[in-house]
């Protein structure tokens, strides 16, 4: 039980920390208004042609080393004192004394000599590198976490059997006992199902992509063009369980009664109804992207092309596409790995029945969709079940760290080009 | 009609005035521009000689907001005319521009791109002969007949200039037109231009826009000094750079303006 104030009955932790960070920040102003004065007053005093000897750094670069050793001090000994579970008068009491006592020292500093701006300098630098490192350690911490898991996994089914096994069937292995046994967790229907509705995704959303982005590149008019690409760029904001229902609700039916009015039978969750919505979805990336590879080809060249007699069409398919298509690739790259990636609308309109099939007309599964339900639900994350979604999950990372990092270098190779 | 009944002209301009956006940059200019000679535009930065280049082969179409006015015949034939194609205007007119832009492409196919389009060869060895010939008369053709294969992008920027000379020759153009080709060329590779550009005017009728006096004396037969959107005199080349009529032209020259 921490103890609590007499004066609102709430516990000090409650009631203190924003008290101290206000006491904090107050501290952290004056500091900077007074060691920036003091050291005004100072440089006035110090007026001198000669550079060894001159005021080294300018004044508001003193303010914000006595501030930001201030507050720092502060910061450090409130979250002490919280921790610790001091009394609030007590924790008040350490910052007013150690800051002041950071400030005197700081008045000490502010002479000519004193490389206050290299201090900040550094501080700010550090500060962004902290920042960066945090973000890639937690990147690694997710990967190896991945890696650690999927080894585990592996310990019960071998690699090979996992990476070529024909049978995906986990739920079945569970109930019957057999975790482990080989046939049970052959990923290869499942990164099927994934190749077979990026493929459809990617059939429909490459040429509408690219023919927009033709037209809004090389026809549209100024107007036209900041209409239109925003408006298509809202596609890819629309979330994506939206685009998964109108998969399962709309596209799917539709899809079915159609092949139905034909004499043939097509469920609703199938590798077309997911991947025709998932192509709309991926449109923007590929318009976009294409349209930015597509402007950056320098008018110069299209000059060059037409003084030749050569038409806008000829012109845009020999010269400009041409010249854009390392980008496009690039575009399409990227296209191809969020579509991979992509979980809601596969989970909503694929279905789950893992086939070996190459007939889009089929419900198939996919990687995302399969890590979904396998860990969906009372799980124990320790049966070879619940593992074998780490050792997908591992494996979709890599296809599409590959895919990232392929499209990257040719778009930064292209962008080398024209620079 | 009598101007262009004479067998040696090869444009005849009247009144012809360049607006960008209502903005008038080309004020009304008269000329004739002789068929197989060299023709230099010179004055200062700013003053349409780019804009008024462009006139001759309709590049100005190309760009928005861009507007030509007045009475511009090449072989009396009214190139502005409502029926005329500007596409097939420009595959008799060839342009040179100021910074090389070869296609990111292969050197042949940079120079078969304008024989491929108009569909001048009939068959592969009609097309090598074409690039062959082009590349040779441009003088690039002993410096890269072994890697025809390579980007023409790869090129140093005077092979690049030739190249895209080549490039504009192997369309058999009757004119061609050049905007400061030399400007980014080191003082070899523009005297290979120069030799360049006087052996084709054996065939070809040539304008070029320059910012070199000496080179405009060099080349040309006959130079025009634009200064401010008009054409301020139109004369021999040796007449214009040793007595020139106007005063504007002189101190230009002389490097006292401009
Ligand atoms: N695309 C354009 N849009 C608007 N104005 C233009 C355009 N091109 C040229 N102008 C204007 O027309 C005038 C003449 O330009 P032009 O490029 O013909 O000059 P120039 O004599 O070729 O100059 P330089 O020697 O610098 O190349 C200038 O005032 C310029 O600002
Ligand atoms: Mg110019």
């Amino acid at each position: 039980m921490p103890p609590r104030s007499l004066l609102t009955g709430r516990t000090f932790m409650e009631f203190s920390i924003p008290a101290y960070c206000a006491l904090i920040a107050a501290m952290g102003v004056l500091a900077y208004m007074s060691a920036k004065r003091r050291a005004m007053h100072v440089a006035a005093g110090t007026v001198t042609n000669e550079i060894s000897r001159s005021f080294h750094s300018r004044p508001n670069f003193h303010g914000v080393f006595a501030a930001g050793l201030v507050t720092l001090l502060a910061f450090g000994v409130m979250i002490g004192g919280v921790i610790a579970g001091l009394p609030g008068w007590l924790v008040i009491a350490l910052i007013v004394v150690l800051a002041g006592l950071a400030f005197a020292y700081t008045r000490t500093t502010i002479r000519a000599n004193f490389k206050a701006r290299n201090v900040v300098e550094f501080a700010i630098k550090s500060g962004l590198v902290i920042c960066s490192t945090i973000a890639v350690l937690t990147t690694i911490g997710i990967v190896l976490s991945l890696l650690f898991e999927s080894l585990r996994f592996f310990k019960d089914v071998p690699v090979l059997d996992f990476l070529t096994g024909l049978q995906w069937s986990p739920q079945t292995a569970l109930r019957e006992d057999q975790a482990g046994q080989s046939g049970a967790f052959g990923a290869v229907p499942v990164f099927a199902g994934t190749f077979l509705v990026m493929l459809v995704a990617i059939s429909i959303a490459a040429p509408t992509g690219l023919m927009i982005a033709m037209y809004l590149s090389e026809y549209a008019s100024k107007r036209t063009r900041s209409i239109v690409k925003p408006a298509i760029e809202i596609l890819a904001g629309v979330p994506t369980v939206v685009y998964g229902y109108f998969a399962l609700l709309t596209v799917g039916p539709t899809i079915r009664s159609f092949a139905e009015s034909l004499g043939a039978s097509v469920p609703t969750q199938s590798a077309i109804a997911a991947g025709s919505v998932m192509g709309v979805m991926i449109i923007p990336f590929i318009s976009s992207l294409s349209d930015d590879v597509i402007n950056a080809v320098p008018q110069s060249l299209r000059d060059g092309s037409y003084a030749l007699g050569a038409t806008r069409s000829e012109t845009m398919i020999k010269v400009v596409f041409g010249g854009a298509l390392p980008g496009i690739i690039g575009a399409l790259l990227l296209a191809v790995s969020r579509a991979i990636g992509e979980t809601m609308i596969v989970v909503m309109a694929a279905g789950r029945a893992a086939n070996l099939t190459a007939n889009p007309f089929e419900a198939v599964t996919t990687v995302t969709v399969q890590i979904v339900a396998l860990l969906t639900g009372d799980t124990e994350f320790d049966t070879a079940k619940t593992l074998s979604a780490f050792a997908l999950g591992l494996v979709l990372f890599v296809i599409t760290l590959i895919l990232n990092v392929i499209a990257l270098i040719i778009v930064r190779r292209y962008r080398e080009r024209y620079d | 009609m009598t101007e262009n009944t004479s067998k040696n002209i090869k444009f005849t301009c009247r009144d012809v005035r360049v607006s960008y956006s209502g903005k008038e940059a080309v004020k009304g200019i008269d000329i004739e521009i002789a068929d197989r000679s060299v023709t230099a535009f010179i004055g200062p930065s700013g003053c349409g000689k780019s804009s008024f280049l462009r006139v001759f082969n309709r590049m100005n179409d190309t760009i928005p907001g861009c507007a030509v006015t007045g009475d511009i015949r090449m072989d009396g034939e009214d190139i502005y005319a409502p029926g005329l194609d500007p596409v097939l205007l420009r595959a008799r007119v060839g342009m040179v521009f100021q910074k090389p832009n070869p296609f990111p492409k292969s050197i042949y196919d940079n120079v078969a791109y304008g024989p491929r389009i108009h569909g001048l060869a009939e068959s592969k060895a009609d097309l090598d002969e074409i690039v062959h010939n082009s590349l040779k008369r441009a003088g690039l053709w002993d410096e890269v007949k072994d890697r025809l294969k390579d980007s023409g992008t790869g090129l140093s920027g005077g092979q690049q200039q030739r190249l895209v000379i080549a490039r504009a020759i192997a369309v058999s153009p009757e004119v061609i037109l050049m905007d400061e080709p030399a400007s980014a060329l080191d003082p070899i590779a523009t005297a290979k231009l120069e030799v360049l550009i006087e052996e084709l005017k054996e065939k070809f009728c040539i304008v070029i826009v320059t910012h070199s006096m000496a080179q405009a004396a060099r080349i040309s037969q006959k130079t025009a000094f634009f200064h401010m959107g008009d054409l301020v005199e139109y004369d021999e080349t040796d007449q214009i750079f040793t007595n020139p009529a106007e005063l504007r032209t002189q101190d230009y020259i002389m490097g006292r303006t401009g």
